[in-house]
C-alpha cells in the first residue's frame, strides 16, 4: 500500500475505533503506530503525545499530524489529520441528519432531556479530573478561580482573552519574575 | 458566505482550545451566543452525542454544529477549521522538537494555561447546570422557590453522580452507558416534559 494511504487507513481507525479522543486513543496508538507500523518507537509516541498536549488544537489531531509529518512531511501531516476526522464526519453527519428527522417525537425529546442530565455529571466529573492536574499551587488555584468566575460573570467576553491573559500570566510569573530574582542572587 | 464563517471561527477554536475534548465547549458557547445558530440547550445535545459516537469529541462537535448550520459542507468546513491551525502549529513545532521541548517559555505558558482551560470548562459547565437543574425563566415569572428546581433532574444528577464517583465497580464503565442509562430515565419519567 502506498505510505499516504496507509496513514490515512490507518488513522481512520484509530478514529473509528476512539471514543472520546485524548487518553482513550493512547493504548490503540501505540498498537496501531507502534507495534504494526512501526512509525514511531514507544518514546517517540509519548513525546509526540506530550506536544500535542502542549500545543494548541485537539490532542488526538495534533499527535495524527505529527505522525503524518514524520513520515511524509506537510502531506502525510495533511493527510494523516484527515484519516483521524473523516469518521467523525461521517457518523456525525448520518446521526444529525437521523436526528433532525426524529426531535419532534417526545421520546426523543425526554431522552435528551434525560441525556443532558448526564452530560452535567460528566462535565463535572471532567472538571475534577481537570482540577486535580491543573491545580498545583497558589498561583494555579488563582488562575482557575478568576477565570471561571469572570468567564461566567462576563459571558461577552470571548475565551480567547482569558487563555492568552493566562499565558501571559503564566510567562510573567514563572519566567521573567523568576529571572528577575534569579539575577539578584 | 457561511462556510467560510464557520471555517474561520473553527479555525479560531482550533487555535486557542488548549487541552482537547471539552475545552471546545467554552468556545462553542460563545459562538452560539455571538451568531445564534444555536443556544446552549443544543450545545448539552451535542455534547451528549459527541461523547457516545467514535472519534474525538472536539471533531464531533465541530462536525455537529457545522452541519446543523450549513448540512454537510458546513460540517466539513467546520471540521477542516478546527484541524487547519493544528497541521500549522505541529508543522512549525516538528521542525525544532527540541528547542519546543526545552523552551521556559512554552513550560511557563502551560503552567496557567490548563487551570484557565479548566475554568473556562468549568464556568461553560455552570451554565449547563443553571438550565438544566433549574427553572429560571418559571421562577422569574412566579418567584415560587418550589418552581426554581428541576427536582427530577436534580434527583436523576444525584443518581449519575453517585454511580460514577462512588460505586467503584462502575469507575472504568465508559460515560456512553451513563448516557444510555440517563436516556431511559428521561424516558419513563417524561423528564422533557413531551
Amino acid at each position: 500500500m502506498p505510505l499516504l494511504l496507509d496513514l490515512f487507513c490507518t488513522f481512520f481507525r484509530v478514529g473509528l475505533f476512539t471514543f472520546g479522543g485524548g487518553y482513550a486513543m493512547l493504548p490503540l496508538l501505540q498498537r496501531e503506530i507502534v507495534e504494526k507500523k512501526k512509525w514511531a518507537t514507544e518514546e517517540e509516541l509519548l513525546e509526540y503525545f506530550a506536544v500535542g498536549q502542549c500545543t494548541p488544537g485537539i490532542i488526538a489531531v495534533n499527535t495524527a499530524t505529527f505522525v503524518g509529518c514524520k513520515q511524509k512531511g506537510l502531506t502525510g501531516g495533511i493527510v494523516a489529520s484527515l484519516g483521524i476526522v473523516s469518521p467523525s464526519l461521517i457518523i456525525i453527519t448520518v446521526i444529525a441528519a437521523v436526528l433532525e428527522n426524529f426531535a419532534h417525537i417526545p421520546a426523543v425529546q425526554n431522552a435528551f432531556a434525560g441525556i443532558r442530565v448526564a452530560v452535567c455529571v460528566l462535565i463535572l466529573n471532567s472538571v475534577v479530573k481537570l482540577l486535580k492536574s491543573a491545580v498545583k499551587d497558589k498561583l494555579t488555584l488563582i488562575v482557575f478561580l478568576v477565570v471561571g468566575v469572570g468567564a461566567a460573570l462576563f459571558r461577552q467576553v470571548s475565551p480567547i482573552w482569558f487563555i492568552l491573559a493566562a499565558a501571559l500570566v503564566g510567562i510573567t510569573a514563572r519566567v521573567w519574575l523568576h529571572a528577575g530574582k534569579e539575577g539578584r542572587t | 458566505m457561511i462556510l467560510l464563517r464557520l471555517f474561520f471561527e473553527f479555525f479560531k477554536v482550533g487555535l486557542f482550545a488548549v487541552g482537547g475534548g471539552l475545552a471546545t465547549i467554552p468556545f462553542l458557547y460563545d459562538l452560539g451566543a455571538r451568531t445564534g445558530w444555536f443556544n446552549a440547550m443544543d450545545v448539552a445535545n451535542m455534547l451528549a452525542v459527541s461523547e457516545s459516537t467514535p472519534g474525538p469529541i472536539g471533531v464531533n462537535m465541530a462536525t455537529y454544529v457545522g452541519f446543523s448550520c450549513a448540512g454537510i459542507p458546513g460540517g466539513l468546513a467546520a471540521t477542516l477549521g478546527l484541524v487547519t491551525p493544528s497541521i500549522i502549529v505541529i508543522l512549525l513545532v516538528a521542525a525544532a522538537l527540541h528547542a519546543f521541548r526545552q523552551s521556559r517559555y512554552v513550560d511557563a505558558a502551560f503552567y496557567t494555561l490548563r487551570p484557565a482551560s479548566t475554568g473556562l470548562i468549568a464556568a461553560a459547565g455552570w451554565s449547563v447546570f443553571l438550565l438544566v437543574l433549574l427553572n429560571l425563566p418559571d421562577f422569574r415569572a412566579g418567584g415560587d422557590l418550589l418552581t426554581l428546581f428541576r427536582w427530577k433532574n436534580i434527583l436523576l444528577f444525584a443518581v449519575i453522580w453517585v454511580l460514577t464517583n462512588r460505586v467503584k465497580k462502575l469507575k472504568k464503565v465508559h460515560p456512553v452507558a451513563f448516557i444510555a442509562f440517563a436516556a431511559v430515565a428521561g424516558i419513563v419519567f417524561r423528564l422533557g416534559g413531551a
